[in-house]
């Protein structure tokens, strides 16, 4: 989509809006409403539903479909173009059970809402009804295939953003609809109840159920209550949920959400979260954010004898540690305590990232990363990662790198020493680059190999990339076409005849082609690359880079932030970093880190010989992330603000501040005083805002500022293979859906604590194992993980009182012997 | 009465239809004579006579007309809106309700809640379901709302209890099932309208 600015009418409103633009994205934008039930803002269009049918300079269109051009004008509604859309609604309420009464949508029905919208208040249609079965998709997803108006929201969504393409529709069975309606039908209804009558969602694998990462956003766009949380079906009507906005904590992508509560039931009521839900239109939820909500603190009271102790550890502590899901308030205080009462802070998650961080600032002259992933999915078609595991890390990450490929036509890039089998199907122009672990700086030159300006880059890494080109020769077989004289001989005159005859033939051939050096030491094969690169480059003019959490605590970070530093600036690449956790971000700008723990040590939700704790097994009790106000920094580079769901009944840091005489009246009195050096603004809590605009601007908080400062010049050293580890490997990471203890807690999240390797390595190591690492073992279930490829094992770090970190240290590569136990 | 007419306060002018009441007494005289002429007239016993009439049918002809609450009640119109009733369906004798909710949204003493559940049977089960009493002002807007005409007003009127709030569960208020060949179609509020069949449009069925 071209950026240049352009004016249409739609009824007669003049709209701006950018040149391409789908039409209902303008109207949508400009507040304008064309009613559509298929049509999903971030993806493509599906027109299944063809209700946003308008009139665009007197040509019938769908403006789902229909490309803004300047000067265009645009009728939303006509006499014909209701009739046609009344007509449409009147299919779909075909044969639609009557139980409005007990559906989960009821209230939130789009298909009620448009009914009525429409003006719909006789039948014209009738077809026989078809038996369509319950079914239970996998261990969080219900579909009611009889409530389900085959809008294809949900294969759409689950293709174009989050990538695991894991629903399609099959054929419904049953009659077709009668021939006879074609005469007396509108057009565009006719078409719609045909393919309606023919189709039904099913999982696309062929089975009963799907094989996905059960982010449950397909429930989340279902416009009817076909699709619906396993959890909350029955449970409670949408009206008397309370909707409160809120921010994930799970990971850093700090996606905005409701919690939805009500009274828990007859006998308790107290608040309850029911369900979680989420503006589908401009973000999307991964499954630990939708379904991982019940991990409050629940039943707690003031405790003052334990608060006196809490009080008393933290005048004797000498080292605080702590996860990074805590919001920017608790890291300002903790900080406060380092500068007041001079506490070493240690956060072994975010450490490493933290001096990345700060390395790159240095080579690049800013102090955050240029780019952020909404300005990736929109603008980019081109996505390079480096050091992620795309699957696991951070679904944000991973839809942007999906979304780009299917709404922008984009290719991609991953490079990461654990094969996946997912991450290729994202899109035909994907290349995968499975490397060893530790040649992280080789793929990022290589990324400076292929995208840099030469001309700009210094001299000395030219050279060096220079050195990794060779011309060389190889054969390729060419299709030639050669004339091939045979004797026929005549069957019925028995004369022999000679006929020239043109006969395909492969032709060995030797052409020059260039050798790059870079891909092969990538264990990559350079001559296929030439040619898949060449695809890939086609049409492309936006670049982005996506870096992940191995590069934090590569042995070889400092060289590898100047990199990215150097890819960044010459490459014109948009760059984002992924922080490792929930608030990384924050805790990273906000606190002084210490490398290593010293004496007694108070741990918050982190082991320590005081333990503070929102997970209610600590000696003080927390609130949960869903029980506490405050601010969390997010992956994009903004602070937004996260409300209370639950009440909680007990002590929070700030009372624990307030007793060794630093606190202030409300935890969200520290929010003011946020760190303006470090791109922080000095506003009140409650003026933050919070919410998207009609065009899907995020108007939550604020954005952080960069702040400017003379690039280094100091040069990025070569790459080297010191840290290219060989044999058994161990790489720490989490599966899908599980971030933290909170996430473990919740109810509907089931990914166990165990090891995780491909298929066939599971089957090679057994049941259990024992893991040893230099520091000590583990002894985990082996569990098979289908979209894994290789020998390298995963292991999870989401129990913090297994201290995967100490074992890993900082590197998440690390040699390990396996046993079977 | 018009505004001017209201403000005029000179008592007297206005338009007062006088009664003929006759001179009251003036003198002592006057008022004996009143008296007597009343006694002689026995005026007394023509107030007293419908008294007597109906004493002498209760106690001699056995027609009493006081009715011996709490022995004996008193019949009360289908439209009366006491304590509530839960229908069951006649056929199958399962509950009408489906949980819907409606009522719960509805009721504005915010008196009723319910407990639901998705059951085995792929069904939406109300697990539990009461009303506070204590609360509830009989308005009547549940019954008027519910889609199924499962709940209901009843003619049960005493609600006096020990206790402001009395809760009722779902099981006190569903009609028992021994006694629904008993239960009654209600007639009042809520209750669909006699000629409805006339209102409704037919939707065409392929079958």
């Amino acid at each position: 989509m071209s950026k240049k600015e352009i004016t249409i009418t739609i009824d007669g409103v003049e709209c701006r809006t950018r040149e391409g633009e789908y039409l209902l994205n303008a109207a949508r934008a400009n507040g304008i409403f064309i009613p559509a039930i298929c049509y999903l803002t971030r993806c493509s269009p599906t027109l299944a539903c063809r209700i946003c049918l308008v009139e665009a300079d007197g040509k019938r269109v769908y403006s789902c479909n229909a490309k803004a051009k300047e000067g265009m004008k645009v009728v939303t509604q006509s006499e014909e173009i209701l009739e046609e859309r009344r007509a449409i609604m009147e299919v779909y309420d075909v044969n639609h059970p009557l139980q409005c009464g007990v559906c989960d949508q009821h209230g939130e029905c789009e298909l009620q809402n448009y009914t009525l919208e429409l003006g719909v208040d006789s039948q014209h249609f009738a077809v026989p009804d078809t038996l369509r079965e319950v079914k239970e998709w996998s261990t969080v997803l219900h579909y009611d295939a009889g409530l389900c108006i085959v809008c294809e929201r949900c294969v759409t969504v689950c293709k174009d953003m989050i990538g695991d393409s894991a629903l399609k529709t099959g054929p419904r069975g049953g009659p077709a609809v009668d021939k006879a309606y074609k005469e007396t039908a509108p057009k565009d209804a006719y078409a719609m109840w045909n393919k309606l009558q023919k189709s039904i969602i099913v999982p696309s694998n062929g089975t009963e159920h799907t094989n996905c990462s059960d982010c449950g956003e397909c429930t989340a766009v279902c416009p009817v209550g076909a699709l619906t949380e396993r959890d909350f079906v029955y449970k409670a009507n949408p009206w008397e949920l309370k909707e409160i906005p809120a921010t994930c904590a799970h990971c850093s992508s700090g996606c905005h959400l409701y919690y939805e509560t009500r009274f828990t039931s007859i006998d308790n009521h107290d608040e309850m979260i029911f369900r979680v839900k989420n503006e589908w239109n401009f973000q999307s939820l991964c499954g630990a954010g939708r379904f991982g909500y019940d991990f409050e603190n629940r039943d707690v009271v003031k405790d003052e004898a334990a608060f006196s102790k809490a009080v008393d550890a933290l005048k004797k502590a000498e080292t605080i540690r702590f996860s990074s899901t805590i919001t920017n308030e608790e890291a300002l205080m903790l900080q406060r305590l380092k500068q007041e009462r001079g506490v070493k802070l240690v956060n072994p998650e975010v450490r490493p990232f933290q001096r990345f961080l700060s390395a790159y600032a240095k080579a690049a002259g800013r102090s955050l990363y240029g780019s952020d992933y909404k300005a990736i999915m929109q603008e980019s078609d081109f996505v390079v990662s480096v050091g992620a595991a795309l699957r696991n890390d951070n679904p944000n990450a991973r839809y942007a790198f999906n979304n780009v490929q299917k709404m922008n036509k984009g290719a991609g890039l991953y490079f990461h020493p654990v094969g996946d089998t997912l991450v290729p199907t994202f899109g035909k122009t994907v290349e995968c680059i499975t490397h060893k672990p530790g040649q992280e700086e080789t793929a990022l030159y290589l990324v400076l190999d292929l995208f840099a300006d030469r001309e700009n880059l210094p001299d000395y890494i030219k050279s060096y990339l220079d050195g990794f080109h060779e011309t060389r020769k190889r054969t390729i077989k060419e299709r030639v076409m050669k004339e091939v004289v045979e004797k026929v001989v005549d069957k019925e005159s028995g004369e022999e005849k000679e006929v020239k005859k043109k006969v395909p033939e492969m032709v060995e051939k030797e052409v020059e082609y260039d050798h790059n050096l870079l891909v092969e030491a990538l264990g990559a094969d350079p001559v296929a690359f030439v040619d898949s690169f060449e695809k890939m480059m086609k049409k492309k003019s936006s670049f982005a880079l996506i870096v992940g959490e191995d590069l934090y605590g590569h042995p070889r970070w400092e060289n590898l932030a100047k990199l990215v530093a150097l890819a960044e600036k010459h490459c014109g690449m948009k760059m984002a970093m992924i922080p490792p956790k929930s608030n990384a971000l924050g805790v990273a700008l906000i606190c002084d880190l210490d490398d290593a723990a010293e004496g007694y040590t108070v741990g918050y939700n982190q082991p320590g010989d005081f333990r503070l704790s929102a997970l209610g097994d600590g000696d003080l009790d927390m609130p949960a992330m869903n029980q506490q106000e405050g601010t969390m920094t997010t992956m994009n580079k903004r602070v937004v603000p996260t409300n209370a769901a639950l009440a909680y009944g007990g002590y929070e840091l700030n009372d624990l501040m307030k007793a060794l005489g630093l606190g202030k009246r409300l935890t969200v009195d520290w929010t003011e005083e946020l760190p303006v050096d470090k791109g922080f603004q000095a506003a009140k809590f409650d003026d933050l805002p919070d919410g998207f605009l009609n065009d899907g601007t995020e108007v939550r908080g604020y954005a952080l500022t960069s702040i400017k400062s003379r690039p280094s010049t100091a040069k990025a050293a070569q790459a080297s293979d010191e840290a290219v580890l060989e044999g058994e490997i161990a790489y720490r990471c989490n599966p899908q859906r599980q971030f933290n203890d909170f996430t473990d807690k919740a109810h509907q999240i089931f990914e166990a604590f165990a090891l995780y390797a491909s298929a066939e390595k599971a089957k090679a190591l057994g049941e259990k194992v024992e893991v040893l690492f230099e520091k000590g073992s583990l002894v985990l279930d082996v569990v098979a993980d289908e979209r894994m490829q290789g020998e390298i094992v995963e292991i999870p770090d989401f129990k913090a009182d297994r201290d995967v970190y100490g074992l890993f240290g900082e590197s998440r590569y690390a040699n390990v012997t396996i046993k079977k136990v | 009465m018009s505004l001017e007419q209201f403000k005029n306060r000179n008592v007297g002018t206005q338009n007062y239809t006088m009664l003929d009441l006759g001179e009251s007494p003036k003198t002592g005289w006057d008022r004996f004579k009143q008296v007597a002429r009343r006694s002689v007239k026995l005026e007394l016993f023509t107030g007293l006579k419908v008294t007597f009439r109906e004493m002498i049918k209760a106690l001699f002809m056995g027609e009493m007309h006081t009715v011996k609450y709490p022995f004996e009640k008193l019949p009360i119109s289908p439209r009366y809106r006491a304590i509530h009733e839960m229908k069951r369906l006649l056929e199958s004798g399962h509950y009408r309700c489906i949980g819907c909710g409606l009522c719960e949204k509805i009721c504005i003493a915010d008196c009723i809640r319910m407990d639901t559940r998705y059951d085995e049977n792929q069904r939406k089960e109300v697990s539990e379901y009461t009303i506070n009493f204590g609360r509830c002002i009989f308005c009547g807007y549940c019954a008027e709302v519910c889609p199924e005409l499962a709940i209901v007003h009843g003619g049960r009127y005493e609600n006096a209890s020990e206790q402001r709030a009395s809760f009722a569960l779902f099981e006190d208020m569903l009609t028992p099932l021994d006694q629904l060949n008993q239960q009654q179609e209600f007639p009042g509020y809520g209750a669909v309208s006699p000629d409805a069949d006339k209102k409704i449009k037919k939707t065409p069925l392929a079958y």
